[in-house]
């Protein structure tokens, strides 16, 4: 049996799966590195919220333009073919379902694509929510990068989520450390597993898996 | 009405007490630093301030919720490493949050600008945002009733601008400006260089200067 994946791991695996060509927006955190191993010659145009296409790669601070961010502010490049618009017209790429493919972190995705990742509903959190609601509602494929367990073992992917919701029925893919999920019209699909088995995955889920 | 070319001071000046003020940037690229400063200066408080963060560090936006001056933030994303002037204003009671999705600030102060009385909006539909709020189903799918967010003035952030009030923007620091220069009764950009008029190729130009009333320039 294959271990489970490691973050890089992880993200190389999305990588791998998005289209040639595509126009893609990666999330803050951990999908913001899928970018490092997406092919130079796949073609594939990173969209970033804050008003670019064509975005290059996080670069160190000694390195860093102030004017030329991505959407977890850290600096980063722009690529030659780059293009900059205000606000108002790179959500209107996002919401007027522009982009192939986008890929958040999760707190929940629930087995019909419901997503919860902006807020955990503790009374002393600050809610947040950015650019994800327009993503979830927008882009053409919503893919999902998170551990499949929290760390005190409880699964994240879940028959109906009990943190408040991002987007209904928007996600399509989940890829975890452990497995990758397609939520299929027909119900939830295992694609494949890394250090567990499917019996193991399906005891510790309360989600029917096809 | 002529764009005035005058110092941050003097162009903050009729910022009155319980404004709404929209402040550009995303971040801190973007931001009108030093016009901010003006107003912490200048002195008006009890603000609505529409930005898409709610300060980074301790200065810009940051300083100003520092200050003391902001009743209520109308921002997509608060919480963040450097938020710290924020998050202990909200903890203490002392600043009002209304949280609106990037997309919907973006396009709330597009309608403003372009004379839209509201939209329906499919973003956060099934979501806490959308409890109790207007909604439709239109060819099967259902959206959200948006009004407009208008602004008292805008402080924008921009690279060059002509006499006129053209503007022309940098990168990523574009981000708010174009959307907040339009929705204001009253708006104000900062610019690292004010060029002779005819000197910005008309192509180019990102922001009219119909949108623009007070240039300052700030050289970088």
């Amino acid at each position: 049996m294959t271990p489970s994946l490691e973050k890089d791991d992880l993200a190389r695996l999305v990588a791998a799966d998005i289209p040639e060509g595509a126009y893609v927006n990666l999330g803050i955190g951990q999908p913001t590195s899928i970018a490092r191993y997406l092919k130079p010659d796949s073609g594939v145009i990173l969209h970033t919220e804050n008003g670019m296409l064509g975005m290059g790669e996080v670069v160190p601070a000694e390195e860093a333009d102030r004017d030329l961010t991505n959407a977890g502010k850290q600096p980063v490049t722009e690529l030659p073919g780059a293009a900059y618009f205000h606000h108002a017209d790179s959500f209107a790429m996002m919401r007027g379902g522009h982009l192939d493919v986008c890929v958040m972190g999760a707190f929940q995705v629930s087995a019909d694509g419901d997503l919860a990742n902006w807020h955990t509903g503790a009374p002393d959190a600050i809610p947040a929510v950015g650019g994800a609601m327009d993503l979830a509602v927008g882009a053409k494929e919503v893919w999902v990068m998170m551990t499949l367990f929290t760390r005190t073992g409880a699964p994240k992917l879940v028959p109906a989520c009990t943190y408040p919701l991002t987007g209904k029925a928007c996600v399509t893919r989940v890829y975890t450390d452990v497995a990758t999920f397609l939520l299929t019209p027909d119900g939830v699909r295992v694609r494949d597993t890394h250090g567990i088995g499917r019996d193991e995955l399906a005891t510790r889920l309360d989600v029917p898996l096809l | 009405m002529k764009t005035q070319v005058t110092d941050a001071l003097t162009a903050v000046k009729e910022i009155a007490d319980g404004d709404t003020v929209l402040v550009g940037g995303f971040g801190m690229a973007g931001m009108p630093v030093e016009l901010i400063d003006a107003l912490i200066e200048h002195g008006a408080g009890d603000l609505t301030i529409v930005s898409n963060n709610a300060g980074n560090g301790d200065t810009g936006l940051a300083a100003l919720i520092a200050a003391g001056r902001v009743r209520k933030m109308v921002c997509s994303f608060p919480r963040q490493a450097d938020s710290w002037h924020f998050d202990g204003m909200y903890r203490a009671g002392k600043i009002e949050l209304e949280l609106v999705p990037q997309g919907n600030l973006a396009e709330r102060m597009r309608a403003a600008g372009a004379g839209i009385g509201a939209f329906y909006c499919p973003t956060g539909v099934g979501t806490p945002i959308a409890e109790g709020r207007e909604t439709r189903i239109i060819d099967g799918r259902e959206y959200v009733l948006e009004y407009p967010i208008h602004g008292d003035v805008a402080l924008i952030r921009a690279h060059v601008a002509d006499r006129l009030g053209n503007l022309v923007y940098r990168k990523t620091a574009r981000n708010f400006g174009p959307v907040m220069a339009t929705a204001a009764k009253l708006t104000i950009a900062q610019v690292s260089r004010i060029a002779e008029i005819g000197e910005l190729d008309p192509e180019n130009i990102v922001t009219p200067s119909i949108y623009v009333n007070r240039l300052v320039e700030v050289p970088l």
